[in-house]
């Protein structure tokens, strides 16, 4: 078993005991990466350089006996959103193609403190909006199960990073799916944490009230040690949460006997595809023979999430993108006077979709439609967080399909926007809710490709997901999908800095 | 697609500073009009009484102290800048504010 | 026809805050273009805002102190437009649940008790400065933009309509600033921009209670200036409207050099600013015991001041005003007033010859040893000194800080009254002036004055005026 095969959790292992060296594990994936980058299209920065400089440095620490993070030179992989100081941070997007923050995110500053080398800045959809990462101003990245199906996304290039074995475990963003959703198209688990649980600071924002960060990784144990590395109150981000960071990984040993498990009634009552949610059922008869309760639970506003969704998140994101003006960074139009400047600057530093969302936005927001469209929206957004604060009075985690169908055919769904946003009417109604969400693999469709399953629980009660999702993994000897085969070609990561 | 609805559509994209071209004007007219009339089902519920949610959670707002911390080298602060003159941002003439 | 001219105010005032509103860099004024400036304030992607707790008091001082209800909750919003001094394309302000709500100032207008209501105050962010090339905004090719303002903390205050005309506002601004140097929110210099006021003003025929069709007037960089530019900008409606013109709702900059208000284009349109919370930032709550403590902080301001040292003191309206306006002035004469009771007097020395001095000088009133001035006071009165040499010893007070009495010691300043001292004096003076003494022989008291004069002269003004003349009888006689 080659290293780059291994979990996070093997690899911190053998790195604590100085069986292998952080440089090992590091050219192990840079080889990885090497090898099947070309066909998959993850990374739009490579930062090979400085990785190899952070695996050194630890090994070195290491060989001096320092106390070092568990997590220390283990390789990770970073959405192209969150700020990396000195690094290129592009959104995927034309605007911010060549734009150079001079600061680190939060969660990056984490990350570095600790000494786990940044592989590079992995593919998404233009500022996270998308379902497919196909609205990357740059590329398209492939499924690793079928190089001719989408990811998923925004966050499909972490994920297929994570699928394909080129990182252990990646970072990503959720606004309203956006991890959970290529998380279950690449047949890996995702968490979104409870809203304010990691900082926002230096995660270039979506939509703010939505926006979090959360791991992608191979199983519960790995999400549960990136999450343990990142989480944590800041004082930077005023929405962060002023909680102790409980040791989440201690929560995947724990037994089922006695938790209450809610079937959500309109997720598997709706048109999904019966594979997805016979898959499901299997599992719901798993937590069962492990001592949990299993029955339906109803979230009544389900039907109203997509609507209030698409009206609440273009609104802040219309808002947020404001700044993109082609003044003080980013992509700048010529124009003989300020409004062609700023008008040039946007319509042709912006792709499709994201003029769609800011359209979207500035009309739900602007004169006249304000009570009709937002406001509105905002008060469904109450009914729906009483759904779940309802539902969780009397269960400890709720579940459902991540998705309605597995992942789909590039530019299947390229011109239907309507069709993109239905892929994520799993993922939404938690977001608007806030609470914490992870979605695991359940098994492989018969078109071969990987299916998933959402657990939410209620704020702060990530533990008991990766609890939950540890004994899934156990009774499916580690994982019911396994990995993806993908045949190496010859090439390289080409856009190294 | 109406007249009108082209006519909105070229108002909020001046108001979002967008420029549009007449096949992209076209194309978000149609597909605005699709989306929009999904989003009005919030409009179908009743939601007299009803608080909006803005934040998610309701937790006191943190307050800083009136402290000074260094700010950015100012070649830090012009590092990105696409046009610049000494040590200022440069824009062209603010007389249009508007129209184009 | 006689019309009535309205008048509401917004007035933009910089808290007095030493770092911005939503980032720790620097507020002080004047420095290199772009060196105050982070990610924060520059609105560099990823940045977050986070509020400035001293930002928040100096502005719930600022609303006690205006009689304003401040709001045990209130929120910020974004107001989204598009300028190039606007680093993130919105501010961050507070739009329908601002900071404190009502409110009032009340003064004297030409002798007429006066009662101007404010609408609202709330807490905004500045935006970043932008220089024109060419004269003016209208004819530069070009601008620069500098963002060390952007994010400095505002406050801003809106008032009802209550104002009738430019001195009115004037007057009403000058009494909003007396009243925030006192509650020390803001240092209101017009100059460095800390503190900007623009004007509604609309015209309605006298006695109407509806209001007309109003025009916004900015660019008034002075007190003066908004008085100008208001009655100007009241007679251009008045022509407007006699003539059987209406008057067009928009903005106008008044150009201080042309002495008139120029319409502004362009500007128009720009209006829906489609504010909506600010996710970023959570609502502010403050514990009504936090604003109590505040309030009974508030020290006494300056209208309620000027009446009890009238009641208190005795003082005149002339003599209470020019006490209050200057506030450490007022504590100079409070805190001398405290041992000396001659109240008038001491207020006919402090607003007169201590004031001219402190000024000639550039001298604070709190420098000042109040009890150095009761001691001249005092010595003038028991007659120890004469009013010359009295004005000598305030001066080396103002300057110096030395004791009256020491300098009287040492110098020998002291009034002369004993014989032995005076008579050779008068005698020598009697001997210089033989036709003087003449004409007082024949009657003509004119020159007697002359002569105490001369005796006054030849003892550098400390002679006892008194015994002079019992001399100066005795031995003319
Ligand atoms: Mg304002
Ligand atoms: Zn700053």
């Amino acid at each position: 078993m080659k290293l780059y095969q291994k979990t996070a959790a093997e690899l911190s292992r053998l790195l604590q005991n100085k069986e292998i060296t952080a440089v090992e594990v590091l050219n192990s994936f840079m080889e990885r990466v090497d090898e099947v980058d070309p066909q998959l299209k993850v990374f739009i920065t490579c930062t090979f350089d400085s990785a190899l400089e952070t695996a050194a440095a630890v090994d070195h620490r290491r060989m001096e006996n320092e106390k070092l993070h568990p997590l220390a030179g283990v390789p990770v992989a970073i959405k192209d959103n969150f700020c990396t100081e000195g690094i290129k941070t592009t959104c995927a997007s034309k605007i911010l193609e060549s734009y150079i923050p001079p600061y680190d995110a939060a969660v990056v500053e984490k990350i570095k403190s600790i000494g786990m080398p940044i592989l590079g800045k992995t593919n998404m959809d233009e500022f996270a909006m998308g379902s497919s990462t196909e609205n990357s101003a740059f590329f398209v990245t492939r499924n690793p199960w079928d190089l001719e199906c989408v990811p998923g996304g925004s966050s499909g290039g972490s994920a297929a990073a994570v699928a394909a074995g080129m990182v252990p475990f990646a970072l990503g963003s959720d606004t309203g799916g956006s991890i959970r959703q290529p998380a279950a198209l690449c047949g890996i688990t995702g968490l979104r944490p409870t809203y304010g649980r990691v900082s926002r600071y230096g995660l270039i924002a979506f939509a703010s009230s939505l926006d979090q960060i959360g791991p992608l990784a191979l199983n519960a144990l790995d999400c549960s040690l990136l999450l343990e590395a990142i989480a944590g109150y800041d004082q930077r981000d005023s929405t962060s949460l002023h909680r102790e960071v409980p040791q989440y990984s201690a929560a995947v040993d724990r037994e089922l006997e006695g938790v209450k498990i809610g079937l959500i009634k309109e997720n598997i009552s709706a048109n999904f595809d019966p594979e997805i949610k016979d898959a499901v059922l299997k599992m719901a008869a798993l937590f069962e023979e492990n001592g949990a309760s299993v029955t339906e639970v109803s979230l009544p506003h389900t039907d109203y999430g997509l609507s209030a969704y698409y009206l609440i998140a273009p609104s802040e994101a219309a808002s947020n993108l404001g700044r993109y003006d082609g003044v003080r960074y980013g992509f700048s139009a010529n124009g003989d006077n300020i409004f062609s400047l700023f008008s040039r600057t946007r319509g042709q530093g912006f792709g499709t979709e994201v003029k769609r969302r800011i359209m979207i936005g500035t009309y739900a927001l602007s004169a006249g439609y304000y009570d009709a469209y937002y406001l509105q929206a905002m008060k469904v957004r109450t009914l729906i967080r009483r759904d779940y604060e309802k539902a969780f009075q009397n269960f400890d985690i709720i579940v459902g399909a991540t998705t309605p169908t597995p992942a789909f055919k590039l530019g299947e769904k390229a011109d239907d926007p309507l069709q993109m946003y239905l892929s994520d009417v799993c993922n939404i109604t938690d977001a608007l809710a806030g609470v914490p969400s992870l979605s695991i693999p359940t098994g492989l469709h018969s078109k071969g490709l990987p299916m998933g399953m959402q657990l939410t629980a209620a704020p702060l009660n990530e533990g008991l997901l990766f609890q939950a999702a540890a004994v899934l993994e156990k009774c499916n000897d580690s994982s019911p999908v396994g990995r993806p085969s993908i045949l190496p070609v010859e090439g390289s990561c080409r856009n190294g800095i | 697609m109406s007249d009108d609805f082209i006519r909105e559509v070229e108002h909020v994209a001046r108001l979002a500073r967008l420029l549009l071209n007449s096949k992209e004007k076209e194309l978000m007219a149609d597909q605005l009009g699709a989306i929009l009339d999904t989003a009005r089902k919030v409009r179908e519920i009743d939601t007299a009484g009803i608080e909006p949610t803005a934040h998610v959670f309701s937790i006191p707002a943190f307050l800083r102290e009136d402290a000074i911390s260094p700010s950015l080298p100012v070649e830090k602060v012009l590092q990105n800048a696409p046009k610049k003159m000494k040590s200022y941002f440069l824009v062209p003439s603010i007389t249009a504010i508007e129209e184009e | 026809m006689e019309f009535e001219t309205v008048i509401g105010l917004e007035i933009h005032l910089e808290l007095q805050t030493r770092s911005k509103l939503f980032c720790s860099c620097s507020t002080a004024f004047g420095s290199e273009p772009n060196t105050s400036c982070c990610p924060v304030c520059l609105g560099l992607p990823g940045s977050l805002p986070v509020l400035n707790r001293k930002a928040v008091e100096l502005a719930i001082i600022a609303a006690l102190s205006l009689q304003s209800e401040v709001q045990t909750e209130s929120r910020f919003d974004r107001k989204n437009y598009y300028y190039p001094d606007l680093p993130k394309a919105y501010q961050i302000s507070q739009y329908d649940r601002p900071l404190a709500l009502g409110g009032f100032i009340e003064m004297e207008m030409d002798g007429a008790k006066r009662k101007i209501n404010l609408e609202r105050i709330h807490i905004e962010e500045d935006p970043g400065k932008l220089m024109h090339s060419g004269e003016s905004i209208l004819d530069s090719d070009y601008s620069l933009v500098d963002y060390n303002r952007a994010g400095i903390p505002l406050l801003e205050i809106v008032t009802k309509p209550d104002l009738r005309n430019g001195r009115e506002a004037r007057l009403f601004l000058e009494e909003l600033r007396c009243i925030l140097l006192y509650s020390g929110s803001s240092d209101c210099r017009m100059e460095e921009g800390s503190l900007r006021c623009d004007a509604n003003i609309s015209l309605r025929p006298a006695g109407s209670k509806t209001l007309g069709t109003r025009t916004e007037v900015k660019n008034m960089n002075s007190f003066r200036a908004v008085e100008m530019a208001l009655d100007y900008e009241a007679g251009r409606q008045a022509a407007v409207l006699s003539a059987g013109g209406s008057v067009v709702q928009q903005t106008c900059h008044w150009d201080e050099g042309a002495r008139e208000t120029i319409p502004l284009r362009g500007k128009e349109g720009s209006s829906d600013y489609r504010y909506f919370p600010e996710p970023d930032l959570l609502p502010l709550i403050l514990k009504p015991d936090y604003i109590e403590t505040l309030a009974a902080s508030l020290p006494e301001l300056p209208s309620s001041r000027r009446a009890r040292m009238m009641e208190e003191y005795g003082l005149d309206p002339a003599d209470a005003a020019i006490l209050t306006e200057n506030r450490s002035l007022g504590d100079l004469f409070e805190a001398a007033a405290g041992e000396y009771k001659d109240y008038r007097n001491l207020a006919r020395w402090v607003r007169g010859d201590l004031l001219y001095l402190l000024k000639g000088s550039d001298r604070n009133p709190s420098e000042v040893d109040p009890f150095l001035l009761i001691k001249l006071l005092t010595m003038l009165d028991e007659g120890e000194i004469n009013r010359p040499v009295a004005k000598d010893l305030l001066d080396n007070i103002v300057k110096n800080g030395t004791d009256p009495r020491e300098l009287v010691q040492q110098k020998g300043l002291g009034r002369i009254a004993d014989r032995e001292t005076l008579q050779p004096v008068v005698e020598k003076v009697l001997a210089e002036n033989k036709d003087a003494v003449a004409s007082i022989r024949q009657g003509r008291e004119k020159a007697f004055a002359f002569l105490v004069g001369r005796v006054m002269a030849a003892t550098a003004g400390r002679a006892d005026p008194g015994k002079v003349q019992e001399l100066l009888r005795e031995l003319i006689n």
